[in-house]
């Protein structure tokens, strides 16, 4: 049953990308959507079912000494949950994309990397010891980069794709050495091996990089590198945004309900360490803290809408963890849960605006778009509302959670953390009201009411693709707005209408004029599922994840340490905290109205008046502007340093070449008229003779002398 | 048969080929196609007789099989020959390597081809030589002797360069040779014999350890190579012919681990001990500086000779690691790197036999043209980066692991290689293969033909199936790294009880 859920859709990747070409496109869509339909089913099955805990042998995988590791899966609550996540949202995925991508000629290539991303997800979400997970952790890395980078024609794409799986490795450095540590600690890498000997492992100390660390300490933060690069988390975020160069829904699956998640899921299936890693909890809750603070304050000013959802993203991930560092695992992983629907309902529809604007992102060139695609504007409605946390909605239960628990907590770093989290539920509801008014309301700012930007199309830069530091720096002379971006004017002024987003790939030959049309059904449908769950999954699963029948349905899955009682904590906070989430999501509306509905002319003249704290956060905090100053460069250079300097003139210029002008200048000396490489080795063997008798003789030969 | 063995008969198998090759004679068209297809036919001739010796080797024993003697020099210095887990799959991986060597030299070669695969078949014997001989003397003729042909393969068939890449290859290899040589006397002075089994039993004394472990170092360290002795690598790697390359990064770098494993570790543990903190800091120097000077290359090949030196390095790692972990890591490494660096220098063949250039800047955006091409080069470039699933993962992984338990420090930095290799292999990918088709030159460039196929097909299959399924290799390791530990902690607790190998943590 689980061999099914898991290699279904291996089976599914491996026929649309070797058949591709045989079976036609059509058949690819099809066996690929129906072979995680049936998967998805399955693991519905398996969840509702509950059951205990099981462990499943599938063969041996490798072992060296007693370093042993099997292809297993170990299946509990916390699996089974990830299991209908995961199937789920790529069931809906798949299915939408076979409207999404309909003009695109690779589209078996499409559905393959899809149906293999599934499976190393899963692989990822199954696994039984570190190293599966591991497999599954770079497996959804290659398939990131592999679809980040679909539209390889694309330069941004290829970047972008890059930087995912390499600023993912700098993560995974972390993880691996996580992973060294754990075996050396536990003699053993398999979870079943390592939970139950937490308690006698949690008192050593181990020596590294000058420190004496508490063994645990070390370790679960070493993971925990692994999960911030995986769940971009502040500092390795900067690969998140840059994602949304992938297709629409590669970004709902892989960058918004699952890949991104892994993090917090490896946090949470290692929560018997954490527990006793009481200072790794603390970095994961500041960590936490500051991403969803963070993440929020550069979603407030981005122009491009799927970028405002990946900051979404990255806030609300930043959520999960410090769930998750206060101890409260269950509120992380339910909001894990309730997040995938919302998130990929708000990629999927935003998707569908996309889709419906002829591949325009840039939410300046959008506006009044409601009467004409009126059902996406519905499902966006209530991916915002539960985004934001609106009463009774599925993020309402979990979001709320957190922010109380982050409150209930008693460790350090939770009031940080609570801060952060209810400052930036202020800043997410604006955020989600401004791109909904942004896109759906106000005048229109497309088709012929932005025709006159089109002379200056070829002038156009990827709007996705501002992260040169030479245009952010100051703006061209002459920009009278007091804030350059890119070469585009400030938040409302029309955009030049950019034909590098509208992805040449697809050849719509449409860029004119342009009535913005409705989805087919086979977009909608998911995005009607998803809005299902993104409106029900709370109030159907509260009582499961985080209420009263939480012992039941997580059995052991979840470790509580014996003075670990946040759960029951959060439930008696005061009602202020308890209502601070609605008060600042009302807060939010009502800013996010008053400035894009009711004063439009307010935000150009905020951001003129605040130049730098605007361009701060439009330029996301300088972040991709640093690293590449502190750490591309000098690397490159270093490169250069290693080959020419080191290699080229010390190594060479005073090894082999000087050397070799010694020998030749003895050679012509001694023989002039013999020439001839032959000639060299005869002569270096006579040395070498010499040598040999040299060191025969001077040795004396002390023994062994026949 | 007339008293030979099956490993005897690996050795002759190439050389009756290249008799056969030097009788051709006739008009030059007519030449060049029978050599083709007579070298093709003894190499895959030796392939199969190596999978018949491979059938009767016994994975689960750690003691040399399929053993022969025969007089030569002296009662002491015979003509033996044996195999263990260490050098079977290294045999393997040559007799793998040459037909696919002589498919990559079929349309590339255009001069003196009976001549070049006359050379190439002498060095398969040389190779396979070294890998089967049980004699230190027997292994010194054959380890030296690859040098004469592969130095003629670059020298003759190599491009612009040559002469100079040619020279430094002799150079370094020459330098180390000597002190080889130096070694080997000096162990039969010592223990009376060069028997490899029987010099494994001789407890040689600690101060000769350490001189004959810095002679040995100079001949395995120049040909792994190491960190700093790794600039010949480079050049002959840009100059050679695609196959000469294949054959270099494969099978003779291999030929420094296999030093390190049958002399080093096994004859000369104290001074291995000793010195270990020099190969570690040698071994990560390799790893970044290699890794980040390759990040900054402009042509194909070097880059992905830099890579080589950076793979390599983590193969002295994990052997001086002294830990199971480590050795057998390292040494899936040695079968790993050669299946992929071997794949990757073909990759670059049939990009220069078509193109003439190995600049990555006159290539770009291959897969539209190239989707067969691109996919094979994935799955290279992934096996590179050692992502889980490839065979590249497996062995980095468990030599980190040793290294980790040797030395957590050494670990840490090694590490950054993982993130490095990242950086310049998917870096060239999407310059060479990715972005748009726009140099007019490349319009009109052709995907894989069924000889590229046949050539590469069985390279991805291996590379993946090894990565799932490692089994098959690891397990034949596991014997011999079993007793290789067990005498080599037997060797050390018996001089020396105070220092503790491992950093335990407290």
């Amino acid at each position: 049953m689980y061999h099914a859920i898991v290699f279904f859709p291996l089976i599914g990747a491996l026929i649309a990308g070797l058949f591709g070409r045989l079976i036609g496109t059509k058949a690819c869509e099809y066996i690929t959507t129906s072979l995680l339909a049936f998967t998805a089913l399955i693991a519905w099955g398996v969840f509702l079912d509950g059951g205990h805990a099981e462990r499943v042998q599938v063969a041996h995988w490798f072992s060296a000494g007693d370093f042993t590791v099997d292809w297993a899966f170990k299946v509990d609550t916390l699996t089974r949950v990830m299991l209908v996540v995961v199937t789920t949202v790529s069931t809906l995925v798949h299915l939408y994309s076979i409207g999404y991508m309909e003009e695109d000629p690779h589209r078996p290539r499409f559905f393959a990397y899809l149906s293999l991303f599934t499976f190393a997800m899963l692989m990822l979400v199954t696994a039984d010891n570190l190293v599966q997970m591991f497999f599954g952790w770079e497996g959804v890395g290659l398939a990131s980069y592999l679809l980040i980078g679909f539209w390889y024609e694309k330069p941004s794409a290829n970047a972008a794709a890059m930087k995912a799986f390499i600023v993912n490795r700098v993560g995974d450095f972390g993880f691996s050495l996580g992973i060294f540590l754990v075996f050396v600690l536990f003699g053993s890498v398999a979870f079943d091996g390592i939970f139950p000997k937490v308690d006698e492992v949690s008192k050593l100390t181990f020596h590294f990089l000058g420190y004496d660390w508490n063994a645990m300490t070390l370790a679960c933060l070493l993971l925990f590198m692994g999960a911030m690069g995986k769940s971009a988390q502040f500092l390795l975020h900067t690969w998140l945004p840059d994602a949304m160069e992938g297709p629409t829904p590669v970004s709902a699956l892989i960058h918004a309900a699952t890949m991104v998640t892994a993090g917090v899921f490896m946090v949470a299936r290692l929560s018997p360490l954490f527990e006793v890693a009481p200072n790794a909890l603390i970095v994961v809750t500041v960590i936490g803290g500051i991403t969803s603070f963070f993440a929020a304050t550069i979603g407030l000013v981005q122009n491009d809408i799927k970028r405002v959802i990946a900051y979404s993203t990255c806030s609300q991930l930043g959520y999960m963890f410090v769930g998750l560092g206060v101890g409260a695992y269950a509120t992380g992983v339910f909001h894990l849960f309730t997040h995938a629907f919302f998130k990929a309902l708000l990629f999927l529809g935003a998707g569908s605006v996309i889709h419906a604007m002829h591949h325009e992102q840039d939410m300046r060139n959008m506006g009044g778009l409601r009467p004409y695609i009126p059902f996406t504007c519905a499902m966006m409605a209530i991916g915002s509302l539960a985004l934001i946390g609106f009463p009774f909605t599925a993020g309402y239960y979990s979001k709320d959670a957190i922010i109380e628990a982050a409150y209930a907590s008693t460790r350090p770093g939770h009031t940080l953390a609570f801060l952060c989290t209810v400052i930036a539920a202020f800043f997410t509801s604006f955020y989600s009201w401004r791109l909904f008014f942004l896109t759906f309301e106000g005048p229109a700012r497309w088709g012929a009411h932005a025709a006159h930007a089109h002379q200056d199309a070829h002038h156009a830069v990827p709007a996705v693709a501002h992260s040169v530091a030479a245009h952010a720096a100051d703006g061209p002379p002459g920009h009278t707005e007091g804030v350059a971006h890119d070469d585009r004017g400030h938040d409302l002024e029309p955009a030049h209408k950019s034909d590098v987003v509208a992805d040449d790939h697809h050849g719509h030959g449409h860029h004119g004029d342009h009535t913005p049309h409705e989805s087919p059904l086979v977009m909608t449908l998911p995005l009607a599922v998803l809005a299902f769950g993104a409106l029900f999954a709370g109030l159907i699963f509260k009582d499961r994840f985080i209420g009263e029948g939480m012992e039941a349905f997580w059995g052991h899955a979840l470790a509580h340490g014996p003075e670990n009682h946040i759960m029951h904590e959060m439930h008696h906070v005061p009602a202020l905290v308890a209502y601070s989430p609605l008060v600042m999501l009302t807060l939010g509306f009502v800013l996010a109205w008053w400035m894009y509905i009711k004063r439009p002319e307010l935000p150009s003249a905020l951001a003129a008046q605040q130049p730098v704290l605007y361009r701060f956060l439009l330029n996301k905090w300088y972040f991709d502007e640093i690293y590449d100053r502190i750490i591309v460069r000098p690397t490159k250079d270093f490169g250069i340093f290693c080959w020419r300097t080191l290699d080229i003139k010390i190594i060479d210029g005073y090894g082999p070449n000087a050397i070799a002008s010694r020998v030749l200048d003895v050679a012509r000396g001694a023989v002039r008229f013999q020439t001839g490489y032959l000639y060299h080795y005869a002569f270096v063997m006579l040395i070498g003779v010499a040598g040999l008798i040299s060191w025969y003789m001077m040795s004396g030969l002390p023994k062994g002398t026949h | 048969m007339l008293g030979l063995g099956i490993l005897s008969g690996l050795l002759i198998v190439p050389l009756c080929g290249a008799a056969f090759l030097l009788t051709l004679n006739g008009d030059e068209a007519t030449v060049a196609r029978n050599s083709r297809w007579a070298a093709l036919a003894t190499t895959v001739v030796t392939f199969l007789l190596s999978l018949v010796a491979w059938s009767r080797y016994d994975t689960t024993s750690a003691a040399y099989q399929l053993v022969e003697s025969h007089p030569w020099l002296t009662e002491t210095i015979r003509f033996k020959l044996g195999v263990d887990g260490f050098s079977m799959p290294l045999v393997l991986l040559t007799t793998l390597l040459m037909p696919i060597c002589i498919g990559a030299s079929w349309v590339g070669i255009q001069t003196r081809l009976k001549e070049y695969f006359v050379a190439f078949l002498v060095l398969e014997t040389m190779m396979i030589g070294v890998f089967v001989s049980l004699d230190l003397v027997v292994l010194y003729l054959f380890f030296e002797g690859t040098l004469i042909p592969m130095f003629l393969i670059v020298g003759i068939w190599g491009s612009k360069g040559r002469i100079y890449a040619t020279f430094k290859f002799f150079f370094f290899t020459l330098f180390g040779s000597v002190l080889m040589l130096l070694g080997v006397i000096a162990m039969y002075w010592e223990a009376g014999t060069t028997d490899i089994p029987q010099l494994l039993q001789h407890r040689f004394p600690a101060h000769m350890q350490t001189w004959l472990w810095l002679a040995f170092f100079a001949a395995f360290a120049v040909k792994l190579p190491k960190w700093p002795l790794h600039t010949w690598l480079l050049d002959a790697h840009v100059e050679a012919p695609t196959a000469g390359s294949v054959i270099l990064a494969g099978v003779l770098l291999k030929m420094g681990g296999y030093g390190f494993i049958r002399i080093s570790l096994s004859m000369l543990p104290l001074a291995c001990r000793e010195f270990a903190p020099l190969v570690f800091a040698l071994a990560i120097c390799a790893i970044i500086f290699a890794s980040v000077a390759a990040m900054m290359q402009t042509d194909i090949k070097k880059l992905v000779a830099y890579s080589s030196v950076a793979h390599m390095g983590f193969v002295t790692l994990g052997l001086f690691t002294m830990t199971e972990q480590g050795i057998q890591g390292a040494w899936f490494l040695m079968i790993s790197h050669g299946l992929v660096s071997s794949a990757l220098f073909l990759s670059v063949g049939v990009l220069y036999d078509r193109m003439h250039t190995r600049e990555i800047a006159a290539y770009g955006g291959l897969v539209k043209r190239m989707p067969l091409y691109a996919v094979a080069m994935m799955v290279f470039t992934m096996a590179n980066v050692g992502l889980p699933g490839t065979s590249g993962f497996i062995g980095e992984f468990l030599a980190m692991v040793g290294a980790f338990k040797a030395n957590p420090h050494v670990a840490f930095f090694a590490v950054f290689g993982i993130i490095l290799s990242a950086c310049y292999a998917l870096w060239v990918y999407a310059r060479v293969v990715f972005g748009k088709l726009e140099k007019p030159s490349l319009r009109n460039i052709k995907d894989l033909d069924t000889r590229e196929m046949l050539m590469l097909g069985p390279l991805v299959a291996l590379i993946i199936y090894y990565g799932v399924h490692p089994g098959p290799i690891l397990d034949t390791f596991a014997p011999s790294t079993d007793a290789l530990m067990v005498s080599m902690k037997a060797a050390l607790s018996n001089t020396q009880t105070a220092a503790a190998a491992l950093p335990v943590p407290r």
